[in-house]
């Protein structure tokens, strides 16, 4: 059973947002894939992160995160600005499959507009998720 | 042995399921009128009987003398060129399908890589693309995903650029949201100036395209123009020549550097040049490179050198995850083949003629043409078109209609050049010529005497 922490969102592409606190500089969203998403891709060889500046939409594909099997886009659940990416992914795309919910984090969006709540999902209900779709 | 899969018998039976009388009823719905009619095909011959009668159609072709360059060039081809490449172990135009079970396939596109990695002084390079143009067609899709700083899909492409190569990129990338923008070039130099990309300065561009020589044969000033580039935080998409590259700055050393960027962003180019017969329509093959930073946006396979669990060395295809059969739509290029037994060719002739010799080839050739330039503007009615340095093309202006002269040379067996006025009408009576190595001084004389004889007929009476 894959870990799902109960702090952070989810989408049923598998990504998960970290709701602005005081973790994150500037109040800013982080996001990431969850640690289903990374079992499922395996050792991640490489990761393309959006660059400080970017505007993103919800839903709209904004990193790239690639195994030795496959490669797939991430997309973004928040819609506003980047600003930040993780850089040190470039180096240690191993992160993101070593910790996927801390230091493998993708990138982070100062969002323009509140975030759709009812378009993600809490712990449990991507618990559930992930179980149906291995049906 | 008939090599026909179906016998009258099956043919019938096919016909009477689908209720039909005779194979011709399935073409009623082509009026008659437009179709083909009898095509004349003389009966069978005997393998004996059909030799003859096609090397007798060779050689009522004549041996003809060809100045004609314009993207494809001849070039003389070392006898071991073929007979290596047609080898069987060689002989397969595709990397197989398990590619890893052709370790020796994949070793020889591995040196092809390096070469090409040698000649334009980058760090990458593919096995290989379709042809020249569709190359450049690749480099500037590569470019809109390469070129993070810019958003506008806007390619500047100088008319000084194979316009055939130009109207490919249009045809492949112009659909997908590349706008094209053309940048003109200096009627006394024949080639692109930075006055005229200057106006671009400060906008949203994503890439710059400057083919090295250009399509005239002239030498762009490709480091002012690299640098200028780089300045305006566009990509340079490098269009060059295998052969001159034995003799010009390689594309990674482009410029004086801006920000510690230094050199082309993406090289690609025909690799005819480097034992490929010429042929109408080809096989020949593209060639391209980058720098590794841009490397998981460059379309076509990747051949890699690593070791296997007990650390033998090894070959094998690498970054696929940008190939289509991983990402499928979002693949770099979804035209993913390369052209396997026109590289092995080109390895082979690189590897035959190393250096030293690639050198030679590209001097001599750059030799004849300046000797061919000079011949043919001492006939009364021939100048030069352009002052600017050049390699082995050159365009001239006659003082009368082109096609007319073309037409008489090869009446004579001398194919003189490509005529310019449907490309560049602007330029008048433009003639495109060229001479590599394969031409010997006779032949140019060959052609100035028969240049001489059309335009001026009285010169050679008196």
């Amino acid at each position: 059973m894959s870990n799902i922490p109960s702090d952070l969102r989810y989408t049923k592409s598998h990504e998960w947002v970290r709701p602005a606190h005081g973790e994150v500089p500037d109040g800013a969203v982080e996001i990431g894939i969850t640690d289903h998403a990374q079992s499922a891709l395996g050792d991640l060889v490489f990761v393309e992160v959006p660059q400080a500046g970017r505007a993103v939409k919800a839903g709209e594909a904004s990193a790239v995160v690639e195994s030795v099997k496959a490669a797939s886009d991430v997309y973004s659940p928040v819609s506003g600005n980047v600003i930040a990416g993780n850089g040190a992914l470039a180096t240690q795309p191993e992160l993101v499959n070593q910790d996927p919910y801390g230091s493998g984090w993708l990138f982070r969006v100062q969002t323009n507009a509140p975030i759709d709540a009812a378009a993600l999902m809490n712990a449990a209900e991507y618990a559930n998720y992930v179980a149906e779709e291995a049906k | 042995m008939a090599f026909i899969p179906h016998t009258s018998d099956d043919i019938a039976r096919m016909l009477e399921v689908i209720g039909v009388r005779s194979i011709d009823e399935l073409f009623d719905e082509i009026p008659r009128e437009l179709r083909a009619g009898a095509l004349g095909v003389p009966p069978a011959m005997s393998e004996m009987e059909i030799a003859r009668l096609l090397s007798e159609r060779a050689a009522s072709d004549g041996r003809s003398l060809n100045f004609i360059g314009a993207g494809a060039y001849e070039h003389h081809i070392p006898a071991p060129v073929w007979a290596i490449a047609t080898r069987g172990e060689f002989y397969s135009a595709y990397t197989p399908y398990q590619a890893e079970a052709s370790q020796g396939t994949l070793q020889l596109i591995y040196e092809f890589q390096s070469m090409i990695c040698a000649l334009t002084g980058m760090e990458v390079s593919n096995a290989s693309l379709y042809d020249g143009a569709s190359a450049l067609a690749e480099a500037c899709l590569m470019a809109v995903r390469a070129n993070r700083a810019a958003s506008s899909r806007r390619i500047l492409v100088p008319r000084a650029v194979n316009p055939t190569y130009a109207q490919v990129a249009r045809s492949i990338a112009g659909h997908q949201g590349i706008a094209f923008e053309t940048v003109d070039f200096d009627r006394a130099a024949g080639r692109t100036l930075l006055e005229s990309l200057q106006p671009y300065g400060g906008q949203d561009i994503t890439a710059l395209v400057i083919q090295q020589p250009n399509f005239f044969g002239s030498l762009e000033e490709v480091d002012r123009l690299t640098d200028w580039a780089h300045e305006n935080k566009i990509l340079l998409i490098a269009v060059v020549n295998p052969t001159s590259l034995a003799l010009l700055k390689a594309p990674g050393q482009w410029g004086a550097g801006i920000d510690g960027i230094h050199g082309a962003d993406i090289v690609c180019g025909e690799g005819q040049p480097l034992g490929v017969p010429l042929a109408a329509g080809g096989p020949y093959f593209g060639f391209m490179a980058t720098r590794m930073q841009y490397v998981r946006q460059m379309p076509g396979r990747i051949v890699g050198r690593t070791v296997d669990a007990e650390g033998r060395p090894g070959f094998s295809l690498t970054l696929q995850a940008r190939e289509q059969h991983i990402r499928r739509s979002k693949a770099t290029s979804n035209i993913c083949t390369n052209q396997g037994l026109m590289v092995t060719a080109a390895t082979i002739y690189m590897s035959l003629l190393g250096a030293a010799g690639l050198e030679r080839v590209a001097a001599a050739s750059l030799q004849r043409t300046a000797d061919l330039v000079a011949a043919l503007c001492k006939v009364a009615g021939v100048k030069p078109a352009f002052n600017a340095p050049r390699f082995h093309e050159a365009v001239l202006i006659l003082d009368r209609p082109v096609a007319p002269v073309l037409a008489a040379l090869a009446r004579r067996g001398i194919f003189g050049g490509l005529d310019l006025a449907d490309r560049y009408p602007e330029l008048g009576h433009a003639l495109l010529v060229c001479a590599t190595e394969t031409k010997l001084q006779a032949d140019i004389d060959s052609y100035a005497g028969a240049l001489t004889d059309i335009m001026n007929p009285s010169r050679v009476a008196a």
